[in-house]
C-alpha cells in the first residue's frame, strides 16, 4: 500500500513536472496534463468499447484517471471500395478507417495488438497521442499470428490519428491501415447531440474509378500522389444514400474528422453549412465561423455545427474533382420543419430578353 | 536480450545433429552462374557491390508434399514433437495432422509456416542448405529476358499487386509463371522465403525491442527509407520487412524456402 501510494505520488509529481515542462504556453482548462489529472490510474481497468466507423464511443463522464485497454487487431481483409469494386484492404479490426478510441486525459492507455493468422504481413501501430518511440510502432510490431502490447500515459488532449507504420508504410496506409483516438480533455468536450467519426484516404488503383472487380495497389500511382479514389470511411458511399447520416434541426452534430492519407490534404467542408466551432489540428484552439478546414494526412479536426434549417448536406473534400470524380462525398440529412425565416427558395422563372439590340437602320436615324 | 537468445539459439542449432539425407529425387537444383550486382539493400548508407559465386539453387519453392515426406522421415521435425525452442505454436499450423497438409493440391502448393530451424533441417537433409540473402536476391532479379529486371516499374508493380492479391488465401500453386533466365521458378510472386543470414542482413530488427539506432530503422515508419537504395521498390520492402520480423523459431503463413548447394559441394 505504501509503495501504491508512492508511486501515485511520483507519477503525479513527475506529471507536475511535465505539466510545466512541455506546455511553454498556457492551455484551455483540461487539456494539459496536471497533478489533479495525470495521477497513478484509479479503479478497474477499462476496456474500451469498439465501435464500427462512424460511430463514436460515449462520451466520458469519468471525472478520475484510470487505466484503459484497447483490443486491435491487424487483418488483412478484402473489402468493397465501391459498388462492384473489391480491393485489398489492410485494416484495424476488419474496417476502414479502424474503430474511434476515446480516453481522457492522464489515462494509462494498454494498447493490445493482435496480428491475424491468416494476415501475411508483419503489422504495428503508431499513435499519435503517443510520446514515445515510433508512437509505439517500434515496440507493437507484431507477425502473423502473434500479439503485443504496450501502454503509454495520455499526456496531451487532443484528437490524434494513428496508423499501421510498417515499413512500407505508404503501402499500409495506402491499403486503409489508420485510424483515430480521441484525449478528451479533463472535464470533456461541450455535450453536443449527435458525433459522428469520418476519416478521409485515398486509393490507388491500376482500373479506372468504378472500374469494376479486384483492384490490386497500383505503386506507379501511389508514387506519383495520384489516387484513383479519395473516399471517407473506406469506400465509395460509405456516407451516402441508405449510409447517410441522420440528425434533426434543433440539434447541434460534431464531426471527428481525421485524414489518413497518406498523400492528400483534405480541404474538409459541409456543403450549405457553417461550422460554430472547430478545434483545427485537433488541437485545443478553438475557432468559430469556419467554412472549410485544412487536414493535412496524419492530422484531424474536431467540428461542430448547429443545424438550424433541414435538408440534405453534402459533407465534402472540397478539393472539387475529388468529390465529383473520386468520391469524397457524404451527406447528413437533416429532418424537420421549413425555416423560411434562415432560408428560403424565391423564384425560379425565365426573364425577358433584354430590349431588342440596337439595328444598323435605327442606329442610322 | 532477445538479440542474445536467438543468438544462443542459432549457435545450438549448429551443434544439433541434424538428420540424416532424405530422398533427394523429387528436387531439382538448377546452376546458377556467378556474377557481380549491386544489392537493394543499403550498409548503413553506403551501396553494397556483392561478387556471387556460382551455386546450384531448386528450381521450385520446397513443397507442401515435399516437405510431408521429410517429416515422415524425420518425425522429431514433427508439429508436437519439435522443441518448442525450434518452432513456435504457429508451425504448420493449418495441416489436418502433423504429417498431412490436407492439401488436394500440396504437390504443387509451396509449404509455408515453417520456421528457420524446420526449413535449414531440411536443406540439410538434402545436403544443401538455406541460401543467404544476396544469392536469393541476385537470382530473383532475374526476369524471363534479363538478369537484372529489378529497375522495371511495370514488373515491379505487377511484383507487388500479386503479393497483395494474395490477402487472406493460402499461398498459390507452383509452376503458373515462367522460369526466369536461370530456369527458376517463382522467386518473386508466391511467398516470401527464408534466407539463411536473414538475422545478420537486417541488422537489430531481431534485437532488443525499444533499441534505437541506425540498425532498427526498419522498425519505424520514415526511417525504413533509409535501409533500400531504391525506397520505391515496394515489393522488395514488403519482403524485407515480412521477414526481418520473424524470429528463427517463428513461422508465417506466408513464408516458405527453398535450397541452395554451394558448386563444388555434394552433389
Ligand atoms: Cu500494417
Amino acid at each position: 500500500m505504501k509503495r501504491i501510494l508512492a508511486t501515485a505520488i511520483a507519477l503525479a509529481l513527475g506529471c507536475a513536472a511535465l505539466a510545466s515542462n512541455v506546455h511553454a504556453s498556457p492551455l484551455p482548462a483540461g487539456w494539459a496534463c496536471t497533478p489533479a489529472t495525470c495521477g497513478a490510474p484509479e479503479g478497474k481497468p477499462i476496456v474500451e468499447q469498439l465501435l464500427p466507423p462512424p460511430q463514436v464511443p460515449a462520451r466520458i463522464t469519468r471525472r478520475y484517471p484510470a487505466k484503459v485497454i484497447v483490443n486491435l487487431e491487424a487483418r488483412e481483409v478484402v473489402g468493397t471500395l465501391a459498388d462492384g469494386v473489391k480491393y485489398d484492404f489492410y485494416t484495424f479490426n476488419g474496417t476502414v478507417p479502424g474503430p474511434m478510441i476515446r480516453v481522457r486525459v492522464g489515462d494509462t492507455v494498454e494498447i493490445r495488438l493482435k496480428n491475424a493468422h491468416s494476415d501475411h504481413m508483419p503489422h504495428n501501430i503508431d499513435l499519435h497521442a503517443v510520446m514515445g518511440t515510433g508512437g509505439g510502432a517500434a515496440d507493437s510490431i507484431v507477425i502473423p499470428g502473434h500479439e503485443g502490447a504496450f501502454e503509454f500515459k495520455a499526456l496531451h488532449a487532443g484528437f490524434f490519428v494513428y496508423h499501421c507504420a510498417m515499413a512500407p508504410a505508404a503501402v499500409h496506409i495506402a491499403n486503409g491501415m489508420y485510424g483515430a483516438i480521441m484525449v478528451e480533455p479533463a472535464d470533456g468536450l461541450p455535450r453536443v447531440d449527435k458525433e459522428f467519426y469520418v476519416m478521409q484516404g485515398e486509393f490507388y488503383t491500376p482500373g479506372a474509378y468504378m472500374q469494376p472487380g479486384l483492384q490490386p495497389l497500383d505503386m506507379k500511382k501511389l508514387l506519383d500522389e495520384q489516387p484513383t479514389y479519395v473516399v471517407f470511411n473506406g469506400r465509395v458511399g460509405s456516407l451516402t444514400g441508405d449510409h447517410a447520416l441522420r440528425a434533426r434541426e434543433g440539434q447541434t452534430v460534431r464531426f471527428f474528422f481525421a485524414n489518413g492519407g497518406p498523400n492528400l490534404t483534405s480541404s474538409f467542408h459541409m456543403i450549405g453549412g457553417i461550422w460554430n466551432t472547430v478545434w483545427p489540428w485537433g488541437g485545443s484552439n478553438e475557432d468559430h465561423n469556419v467554412q472549410t478546414i485544412s487536414v493535412p494526412p496524419g492530422g484531424t479536426v474536431i467540428a461542430d455545427m448547429k443545424l438550424v434549417v433541414p435538408g440534405t448536406f453534402m459533407l465534402v473534400d472540397h478539393a472539387a474533382v475529388r468529390m465529383f470524380n473520386k468520391g469524397a462525398l457524404g451527406q447528413l440529412v437533416v429532418s424537420g420543419p421549413e425555416q423560411p425565416m434562415l432560408y428560403r427558395a424565391l423564384w425560379n422563372r425565365p426573364f425577358p430578353p433584354a430590349s431588342a439590340m440596337p439595328t444598323a437602320a435605327t442606329s442610322a436615324h | 536480450m532477445l538479440r542474445t537468445l536467438t543468438g544462443l539459439l542459432m549457435l545450438l542449432a549448429a551443434l544439433v545433429p541434424w538428420p540424416a539425407r532424405a530422398d533427394a529425387a523429387a528436387a531439382r537444383f538448377v546452376t546458377v552462374p556467378g556474377g557481380h550486382f549491386v544489392s537493394s539493400l543499403l550498409d548503413g548508407t553506403r551501396t553494397v557491390t556483392v561478387r556471387v559465386a556460382p551455386f546450384a539453387m531448386m528450381e521450385k519453392p520446397v513443397t507442401e508434399a515435399q516437405f510431408a515426406a521429410f517429416l515422415r522421415a524425420h518425425p522429431e521435425w514433427q508439429r508436437g514433437r519439435i522443441a518448442p525452442l525450434f518452432a513456435g505454436p504457429n508451425y504448420l499450423a493449418g495441416w489436418l495432422t502433423p504429417t498431412d497438409p490436407g492439401d488436394a493440391q500440396a504437390a504443387r502448393r509451396p509449404v509455408t509456416a515453417v520456421s528457420w530451424f524446420t526449413a535449414r533441417a531440411y536443406c540439410d537433409s538434402l545436403h544443401a542448405e538455406l541460401p543467404s540473402w544476396y544469392q536469393w536476391e541476385y537470382a530473383a532479379a532475374a526476369s524471363s529476358s534479363s538478369r537484372d529486371a529489378r529497375a522495371g516499374m511495370i514488373r515491379r508493380n505487377a511484383i507487388l499487386a500479386a503479393l497483395m492479391r494474395a490477402t487472406g488465401q493460402r499461398p498459390g500453386l507452383i509452376g503458373q509463371r515462367p522460369a526466369n533466365v536461370y530456369g527458376l521458378r517463382d522467386l518473386n510472386r508466391l511467398i516470401w522465403e527464408w534466407v539463411s543470414d536473414y538475422g545478420a542482413m537486417f541488422p537489430d530488427v531481431n534485437g532488443d525491442v525499444g533499441s534505437a539506432g541506425s540498425g532498427s530503422v526498419l522498425r519505424l515508419c520514415g526511417g525504413a527509407a533509409l535501409a533500400f537504395r531504391d525506397p520505391s521498390d515496394y515489393a522488395l520492402a514488403e519482403r524485407v520487412a515480412a521477414l526481418s520480423m520473424l524470429a528463427p523459431a517463428d513461422s508465417s503463413p506466408f513464408v516458405g524456402f527453398r535450397c541452395v548447394r554451394n558448386l563444388g559441394d555434394a552433389p
